[in-house]
């Protein structure tokens, strides 16, 4: 025991055992310590930054890509990757478009439909990886690919072009926009609805996570899917879970940027996957599964909101914003590592 | 369990095994690698079911299909290197699968607080002394984990517990701790199944011995009817061994016991 105390603060130099075991226990620790440190910088350097209306756009920013990302986030820790969480977004908002517009009924139909639609992309990605043994990043990339196809494809055979029919004059449109894609004035400054679903969204996310039996289990298929199975966890039915998780959240976010402009181009969506994932390694969650939670993916959707438009606000070439978003991960990357290492240096010593 | 047997495809991993777990005793299953320990281990636990013989849990035959199966019917595994999840805390890993709930509707809020001190004074009452059981298991010796794993099936109200190669990555000390809570465990009226490559650690703890070679039963013994020498020479190939520490042995020095240099 002693000398497990001894390795734990041989590699914390400066920290006591405690102390550096409740560092331990917050992934989220370097993500905010960087989310104040780039909200700083940006005060300083982009004027423009400094309203209160820019900040909810920044927020705004941060939801369209936080919603998804909690749920890619819960994925990554229950120990699978989802690279087709870009793509489904699009697939939800032509899916309930193109089958309203085409049969010509109301949008709540499609709307639902397209939910249940995505929840099964959802669950054939998670039977898949459980059923066959492959691994998830295979798995999904081959449904990113059909669905990038399906979505291009299936445009252009209903409509002749790549972009979805304008629905704005069909039944249920209002009251859909209502829900997906309302905004409100408070104190001058425009609040969108996406930003209150993204912290509720993570709000019943943490409580999840922490405090409840599946978010135990979420944690256990993550770090040691074997000796979750022999303790009795439902390893199959919680990965598949967390899959269906992640293509609802991306049904939502489909359905608001469909009722936010009502028409699609049927392209988009190609790459937001690695800003979900971006978002969950940045916030701390571990690449191989097992650690990371909630507010760190929170954190760092909002660290991508700032950047992305703090760039813009400052009056530089937004084309850095890449090379910004490569440097904050691969730093998250090397930070994660570390934390790892204080888990596994101290057991491999004893053994 | 009687005459139990399993094949994968046309390989015949285990045949004929007849193997009782009394309460309240320690019975010991020996073998070398490939014997057949594991597919075993694997048959009692429900991980594999088994494909001949029959297996009996209190009179009621049954073919287990899951674990969950075998864990309802009292029969805990501690495995010698899934025994827990390394990254979550020692109380998560303690009450995982079978967490303490306020209700019972999804995503009802876990007895967090009572969860943490059940486990630790569980851990206590083993005498097990974790520092904080806030901390990740992992940063825990591996001897510890072990005693962590059987804590955690005798306060589930195990009547059977499966020792997977318990001592097998352990140094003496520690090796020692875990023989000790396997006697605890069988004072508290559990059928332990101790599994191990190892004639010293069994023979310290074990009321019943079998000895397993290319999935047949070699040797089924109670305790006193064997010897220590007798048990090593059967786990080691028998004749083979006395062969081989005659040849080793200087000549001109006393009779050294066989059972050398055959641990670990």
């Amino acid at each position: 025991m002693t000398s497990t105390q001894e390795d734990l603060v041989s590699s914390t130099p400066g920290l006591d055992g405690y102390l550096s075991r409740r560092l331990f226990a917050r992934p989220e620790i370097g993500a905010t310590a960087a989310a104040v440190v780039i909200l700083i910088f940006f005060l300083l350097a982009a004027p423009a930054f400094r309203s209160g209306d820019s900040f909810l756009t920044v927020l705004y920013q941060s939801s369209t890509i936080g919603i998804v990302a909690i749920g890619v986030g819960l994925l990554m820790i229950g120990g699978e990757f989802d690279l087709s969480a870009g793509v489904i977004v699009t697939t939800a908002g032509l899916a309930n478009s193109m089958f309203c517009w085409w049969f010509g009924i109301d949008l709540w139909v499609g709307a639902l439909l397209s939910l249940a639609l995505c929840l099964l992309i959802g669950f054939v990605n998670g039977y898949l990886v459980m059923r066959t043994g492959i691994p998830s990043f295979l798995i999904t990339l081959g449904t990113f690919f059909v669905l990038q196809g399906a979505n291009l494809g299936i445009t252009k055979a209903v409509t002749g072009s790549v972009t979805s029919p304008d629905i704005s004059q069909m039944d249920g449109y209002g009251r859909l926009g209502n829900v997906f894609s309302s905004s409100f004035e408070i104190g001058g400054v425009t609040v969108w609805g996406t930003v209150i679903w993204w912290l509720a969204f993570a709000a019943l996310a943490v409580w999840v996570l922490q405090r409840t039996r599946t978010g135990n289990w979420v944690f256990a298929v993550g770090g040691g899917q074997d000796s979750a199975r022999a303790v009795g966890v439902p390893v199959v039915r919680t990965k598949i879970g967390l899959f269906m998780t992640v293509s609802f959240l991306g049904w939502f976010v489909g359905m608001h940027t469909l009722y936010r402009f009502n028409t699609l181009q049927a392209g988009n969506g190609v790459g937001n996957e690695f800003l979900y994932i971006i978002a969950a390694v940045v916030g701390g969650t571990l690449l191989t599964g097992g650690y990371g939670n909630v507010i760190g993916v929170a954190i760092g959707a909002f660290i991508f909101g700032m950047t992305s438009l703090g760039i813009v606000y400052a009056g530089w070439d937004p084309n850095w914003f890449k090379a910004f978003l490569g440097v904050m991960l691969l730093l998250a990357v090397l930070v994660n590592l570390y934390v790892k290492s204080l888990a596994d240096s101290s057991r491999r010593g004893l053994l | 369990m009687q005459g139990v047997g399993k094949t994968y495809g046309p390989i015949r991993a285990l045949q004929g095994i007849d193997l009782t777990v009394p309460a309240g005793r320690v019975t010991c299953v020996l073998g070398d690698n490939g014997a057949g320990k594991s597919t075993l281990i694997k048959i009692m636990s429900g991980l594999h079911a088994h494909t001949e013989g029959t297996f009996q849990v209190h009179g009621e035959t049954l073919v287990f299909d899951s674990p969950r199966q075998a864990l309802e019917r009292g029969i805990a595994t501690v495995y010698q290197d899934l025994a827990v999840v390394p990254l979550m805390e020692v109380w998560r890993n303690f009450f995982l699968g079978a967490e303490l709930r306020h209700r019972s509707y999804p995503l009802a809020g876990l007895r967090i607080r009572e969860m943490r001190r059940i486990a630790d004074e569980e851990l206590r009452k083993m005498g097990i002394a974790v520092q904080d059981i806030n901390q990740p298991i992992g940063t825990l010796s591996g001897g510890q984990r072990q005693c962590v794993a059987i804590a955690r099936a005798v306060y589930f109200g195990a009547r059977v517990l499966i020792l997977d190669e318990p001592t097998a990555a352990l140094g003496v000390k520690q090796s020692g701790v875990v023989l000790k809570y396997t006697a605890a465990a069988r004072d508290a009226g559990l059928g332990v199944v101790f599994i191990t490559h190892n004639p010293h650690h069994a023979h310290l703890v074990g009321d019943h011995f079998i000895v397993l070679k290319r999935g047949r039963t070699e040797l089924d013994s109670p305790r006193s009817e064997i010897t220590l020498e007798d048990l090593t020479q059967q786990m080691a190939g028998g004749d083979e061994l006395a062969a081989l520490a005659h040849e080793l042995r200087p000549s001109g020095t006393p009779t050294a016991p066989a059972s050398e240099g055959t641990t670990e």
